[in-house]
């Protein structure tokens, strides 16, 4: 509540319990909210290592197989390990999430939540597949 | 001798201290007691000075929520035997200021209720005679969000409204989503003009814990996000189709 009532005569002296800054850590769900909020430094850094590769690409060979070799390294696979494990957390929450957003009605028919979050898992793995496949045929 | 259970109550008596500490109570432990029935049992026989608010005892009112065990709940719907053996601690709603015990300070919510305007807006300047006639399935579209009993443990459950207390916060947007959702209703443009400002709908960062303790099962989490995305496309139809301003 704001702050901001003018002073009143005989006005109740009220007690403000203050927001330790630790606030996160005193109940699982909200650990896991911030969990999930910082999964998104995941998803900048997958993004920085794809302009890093455009970089190279444009710098050369010498530069690109550069990149590559300092990106076989074992810390570098580390992080790209969490990386992904956060990208994978962020991205399933992410669709569990979408029903909250979405009501979708065919007729007067109500998409079920669970169906809505089944057909993003779909297209998600299937978009993916999709990828995938380009990327090792073409 | 019967069983007892212990209450651990956070009391707070301003007359006597600025600060607020916790007074244990042993009290009958019965299977068919809630908490609230523990603490009308200390009003009545052990310390007459406890202070908490309580009427319909039967989750309708929406006035006994309280801190259990940390979680926020309606002390009329939680029994003791859930809490077995005890001790319960039993705290004042988190993020309202403590008037009293366990009695919370909640006008700032009524302020907001205000703001939203959870009333039917209409265009038209006279009443039908009658009623506005709905079907069932347009009433189905706002019920969940019209069982909403202002309990407050949402506002309780939200760290953003208790980090940030401007925010609109969890049941003033539902309410303000149940009407824009009525089919009598003719003020979305009007209320959501409130629900989108800075203290609004876009505060929310989707902890969900609001929908999680709602006694009632409203959710308003999904109320929040699915203006956050109807504001949008309404934000981009006023640049694509201008035309649909007036």
């Amino acid at each position: 509540m704001p702050d901001n009532h003018e002073y009143i005569k005989y006005h109740p002296r009220w007690h403000r319990t203050p927001i330790p800054v630790f606030w996160w850590i005193q109940k699982w769900v909200y650990i896991k909210f911030i969990l999930r909020e910082l999964t998104s430094i995941a998803v900048m850094s997958f993004a920085l290592v794809l302009l890093f590769h455009v970089r190279a690409l444009i710098q050369g060979p010498q530069a690109y197989s550069d990149l590559t070799e300092l990106l076989s390294t074992p810390i570098s696979l580390i992080l790209h390990s969490i990386a992904l494990i956060s990208l994978l957390y962020h991205s399933i929450t992410w669709f569990s999430l979408a029903p909250k957003a979405l009501t979708v009605r065919i007729g007067k028919w109500r998409i079920p939540d669970q169906l809505i979050i089944g057909m993003n898992m779909l297209a998600w793995i299937f978009i993916s597949f999709v990828i995938g496949w380009l990327m090792v045929t073409m | 001798m019967n069983e007892q259970i212990t209450l651990e109550v956070l009391r707070y008596r301003p007359e006597e201290s600025s600060k607020q500490i916790y007074q244990s109570y042993d009290v009958p432990f019965k299977k068919e007691w809630v908490i609230l029935d523990a603490l009308n049992y200390i009003k009545d026989e052990l310390d007459g000075t406890l202070s908490y608010r309580w009427s319909c005892r039967m989750g309708v009112c929406g006035s006994c929520g309280m801190m259990v065990n940390g979680e926020p709940v309606l002390s009329c719907a939680s029994f003791l035997e859930t809490f077995h053996p005890g001790p319960i601690r039993i705290e004042p709603l988190e993020n309202f200021p403590v008037v009293r015990d366990l009695v919370s300070e909640m006008s700032d919510f009524m302020e907001k209720l205000e703001r939203v305007q959870p009333w039917l807006i209409r265009k038209d300047e006279d009443p039908p005679e009658g009623e506005y006639l709905q079907t069932p399935s347009q009433l189905m579209d706002y019920k969940n969000y019209s069982m909403c009993i202002n309990c407050m443990l949402c506002y309780s459950a939200c760290p953003v409204y208790g980090l940030e207390p401007s925010f609109l916060g969890p049941a003033a947007i539902a309410l303000g989503q149940r009407y824009n959702l009525d089919s009598r209703d003719q003020g979305e443009k009007i209320r959501n003009a409130v629900l989108s400002e800075d203290d609004g709908i876009w505060q929310c960062t989707l902890v969900g814990e609001c929908s999680a303790v709602c006694p009632k099962d409203v959710d308003p989490a999904a109320a929040i996000q699915r203006l956050k995305v109807s504001t949008t496309v309404d934000f981009f139809k006023s640049f694509l189709m201008p035309w649909q301003n007036r």
